[in-house]
């Protein structure tokens, strides 16, 4: 786990966390810090940790054209997402959702087009889990807090109602309760935009319920989101852009030589 | 990085084929080869460096495959990609892994089945020092296939075709080390060349494992 907790930054503390945080050796350390701050008053909903909090930011994107391997799918996109503000993409099966969210999560770069943010402020999450099945949900969750330099893993317990699952081994969990930790991990990176690829694939209503309030939270710490989905998340404020009119024209070719080797 | 270091290594534990499978090869062959030589232990004692060596070096291409592939199957590599982590870092975090469970156990058992193979004693010492230093260029140019393959489906075959022109070098002089060591010869050269290759597969794969990933995440 992280060493070193810095108070300032992470204003959490409520005493009913404990009563889980002690069912294994590595959820110990959690309840530590949970009771150095017992004191502090308890936050209305989870806090990401201060650097997500920039707010009054845009993140605009212009004329933002996208490419899987060599093709180009998608050209002049543009939209423009205020802090707190959500973005729902809407568009038909291969019409370059997930092209453009791995293209603003850095996955693969632009063709053409400017973003005003970088790839280290989006949090990506994509159709697959990238889960480990020989590893338990504790391991996973530290591991990410880890990667992320989170020092609290509480808000993702929380958000995502993981507690009851923290000792189990992936390989036993439902695929809902996977999507549900795989998900968890957005809150532990921290950053400010979240790119989410059909975020509610095998999640019951219950559980899409309460990804959506997890989204609202993000959402109210001054976050943003842009989001693939085809059902409705309950984000009653959110945009929506309709990405099929955006779908490139087939490239005429540039280089007969690579085409046929790509043959 | 040390986060993902512990990670590689518990997963390599748990999941056990990786682990055991280079090691359980390695003993495999330093058994049956006795039987195929038949009952000559002069020939035995002669061809002992570089069955060892050859077999140290199969046996770290068996694991390779996995080095990337499974990360890259279950969607942790992009996930890995867009975290802090650097590329590079994870390409060489990668490696290290791959070394501590498949070079650093082949290391460790090469002395004992040095023994099966009538390895004569005094070679003993040239072979564990040339497979210390020689096992970690494996692992480092073996990174580089991995990632050079990561988003086929059957990459294995290819690593083999890519990495094994890379590893003769190795190949080569740690053989030669071993064969100096076992006629009482000063093996200093063979060995100081060996890790020379090494350094410089640790300083420049990883580079070039972290250029091949982002063009196979594209």
């Amino acid at each position: 786990m992280v060493a070193g907790f810095a108070p300032a930054l992470h204003p959490r503390g409520e005493r009913v966390q404990v009563k889980y945080c002690i069912q294994s050796h590595t959820i110990y350390q959690i309840t530590v810090f949970v009771t150095q701050h017992a004191t502090l008053p308890a936050p209305p909903f989870p806090v990401l940790r201060q650097s997500a909090k920039r707010s009054g930011m845009d993140y605009v994107a212009h004329d933002l054209a996208c490419a899987r391997g060599d093709r180009t799918v998608i050209a002049g996109v543009s939209f423009q997402l205020g802090s707190g503000q959500a973005l729902i993409l809407r568009g038909p099966n291969g019409s370059g959702k997930t092209t453009l969210l791995r293209c603003l999560a850095g996955l693969t770069p632009a063709v053409h087009g400017t973003t005003s943010f970088t790839p280290d402020d989006v949090a990506y999450a994509a159709h697959a889990d990238g889960l480990k099945a020989q590893m338990s949900v504790t391991e996973t969750l530290q591991f990410w807090a880890t990667v992320f330099g989170a020092a609290d893993v509480t808000p993702a317990i929380e958000g995502f109602a993981l507690a009851p699952l923290l000792s189990r081994r992936i390989h036993t969990l439902s695929a809902g309760q996977k999507r549900r930790l795989s998900l968890s991990r957005l809150v532990l990176t921290g950053r400010p935009l979240w790119a989410l690829d059909e975020p509610t694939v095998s999640l019951d209503v219950q559980a899409v319920a309460q990804f959506g309030a997890a989204v609202t939270a993000h959402l109210a710490t001054g976050g943003a989101a842009i989001i693939a989905t085809h059902i409705d998340l309950g984000l009653p404020d959110a945009a929506q852009l309709d990405i099929a009119p955006f779908r490139a024209t087939p490239q005429t070719d540039t280089d007969p030589f690579l085409d046929e080797a790509l043959q | 990085m040390i986060a993902l270091l512990r990670r590689d290594l518990m997963l390599a534990i748990r999941a056990g084929g990786g682990f055991g499978l280079g090691l359980a090869f390695f003993l495999i062959l330093c058994v049956l080869v006795p039987f195929g030589v038949g009952p000559a232990p002069a020939t035995l004692a002669k061809i002992a460096p570089g069955i060892l060596w050859v077999g140290a070096l199969l046996a770290c291409l068996l694991s390779l495959d996995r080095i990337f592939q499974l990360d890259a199957e279950d969607g942790t590599l992009d996930l890995l990609a867009t975290s802090p982590l650097p590329l590079e870092g994870i390409a060489s975090v990668k490696a290290l892994a791959h070394w501590l469970t498949t070079g650093l156990p082949l290391t460790l058992a090469a002395a004992p089945l040095g023994l099966l193979l009538n390895l004569p004693p005094q070679a003993t010492p040239w072979l564990v020092a040339g497979l210390a230093l020689g096992t970690p260029a494996l692992s480092v140019i073996g990174t580089f296939g991995a990632a050079l393959t990561v988003g086929l489906k059957r990459g294995g075959l290819l690593i083999s075709l890519l990495v094994l022109p890379l590893y003769m070098p190795t190949l080569l002089f740690g053989a030669e080390a071993a064969r100096r060591g076992a006629e009482g010869l000063d093996a200093t050269t063979p060995l100081l060349l060996m890790a020379g290759i090494t350094a410089a597969a640790i300083a420049l794969m990883p580079f070039a494992s972290a250029a091949a990933l982002r063009m196979n995440l594209r």
